[in-house]
């Protein structure tokens, strides 16, 4: 569940296809995305699920930015 | 009875730095600037100081509108690089075209401060107090730019650009808000001067926190979610939809921040008008030198709905909706 909604929020700002996320997709080297992609995307992250995300450096994989969630939502 | 823009100016100086004369003083490419702000090149001061841009601004003002410098009530400058901290860029203004009969003053709200000079004519003119105004937003960022520090040297640039706005009885603004969230102030600065004299010990000379600091994500997010909520109160209020909307003339910060906003806000990209990839972020000059363009292109006729929406440091905000 968190997974699949993080996986469109990749998908739509990245513009790649949803088949080509995987939990071991690495956001910035597989899917060219840059800082700015990754500013977006934990944005939307953090508006989906409310939480907040201090150190966006530290998710690198979707499998970070999905433990990440799983950890901090209630 | 509402306030409108009756002319628009802008001057910005001659000197052009393309991204390829900053790599060669930064450790920088063009291509990287490009992907992630939208800017190519920026006018930067062969040593005119900003009065000198707000003054060129304020005189074609005053031709373009057709309007005496006497018949002047009223002259606010927004900018964070004054020449002086007094006197006002407003008072040199003043002085340079004659406007002996007008009242004048600076206001600082960074970025959005055009939008806030533009507010505060608008209360003034709306009140019946006084019936034009002059309304500039003026920067010499690069003085105030840290030049080794690629992560905002390639940012900005200096200009200036205004209108004058006059009493209206039809078209003008429609609807307007100010904001501000100063529980992020540290999140973009620029300017500090620490406290030094000559009973505290304090060091004097410039302060490392005198150039632009910027948390750029934070700042990314500042820009987006305000900006986005902003122009849908304002839309709501007036009972606009998006799709009545001529232009949006947004601050011109990043291209990507606009990306995002039009994205949300379900404005299409070609609606928002940008002249970043020229200038780069000149603060409180960015939306009324794009809106200047605009005007010059012939892009807008009368009656048109404009939106003009900034954010910037302190945090601050300000979204208007014109009828042209």
């Amino acid at each position: 569940m968190v997974f699949e909604k993080i996986r469109e929020i990749i998908a739509e700002q990245t513009g790649k296809d949803e088949s080509e996320i995987t939990l071991e997709t690495n956001v910035k080297e597989d899917l060219d995305a840059d800082s700015l992609d990754l500013f977006q995307i934990i944005n939307d992250i953090e508006d989906e699920f409310d939480i907040s995300v201090e150190d966006p450096e530290a998710i690198v994989t979707v499998k970070d930015a999905v433990d990440f969630v799983e950890s901090h939502k209630n | 009875m509402t306030t409108r823009i009756i002319a628009t100016g802008a001057y910005a100086p001659g000197q052009v730095i393309t991204n390829n004369d900053l790599a060669k003083i930064v450790d920088t490419s063009d291509e990287w600037i490009t992907q992630r702000t939208g800017i190519k090149e920026r006018h930067v001061s062969s040593g005119e100081n900003t009065s000198v841009l707000a003054v060129n601004t304020a005189k074609q003002l005053l031709e373009r509108a057709g309007v005496e410098a006497e018949s002047v009530d009223l002259i606010i400058v927004a900018s964070v690089t004054p020449d002086y901290g007094t006197p006002s860029l407003g008072c040199m203004i003043q002085k340079e075209i004659g406007a002996v009969n007008a009242v004048a003053f600076d206001i600082a709200a960074a970025c959005s401060g055009f939008m806030f000079a533009l507010s505060i004519a608008d209360k003034y003119i709306r009140t019946g107090v006084y019936n034009n105004a002059i309304v500039i937003g003026a920067e010499t960022l690069s003085k105030i730019v840290d030049w080794s520090d690629r992560s905002t040297c390639v940012l900005f640039g200096d200009g200036a650009g205004g209108a004058f706005v006059e009493k209206s009885e039809t078209d003008g603004i429609i609807k307007e808000e100010i904001g501000t969230k100063g529980e992020l102030y540290d999140i973009l600065t620029e300017g500090y001067t620490s406290c030094s004299n000559a009973f505290n010990g304090n060091e004097s000379g410039t302060d490392p926190l005198w150039y632009v600091n910027m948390n750029g994500r934070e700042v990314f997010k500042f820009a987006t979610k305000s900006v986005v909520k902003s122009v849908e109160r304002v839309l709501a209020s007036a009972g606009v939809s998006p799709d009545e909307i001529a232009y949006v003339v947004p601050h011109q910060a990043n291209v990507r921040i606009v990306e995002v906003i039009s994205n949300k806000l379900k404005i299409p990209y070609e609606k928002f008008y940008m002249n970043m990839d020229r200038y780069g972020n000149t603060s409180s000059a960015s939306i009324p030198m794009a809106l200047n363009e605009l005007n010059e292109k012939g892009l807008v006729k009368r009656g048109d709905k404009i939106l003009l929406t900034g954010f910037g440091g302190g945090m601050t905000w300000g979204t208007m909706l014109v009828s042209w």
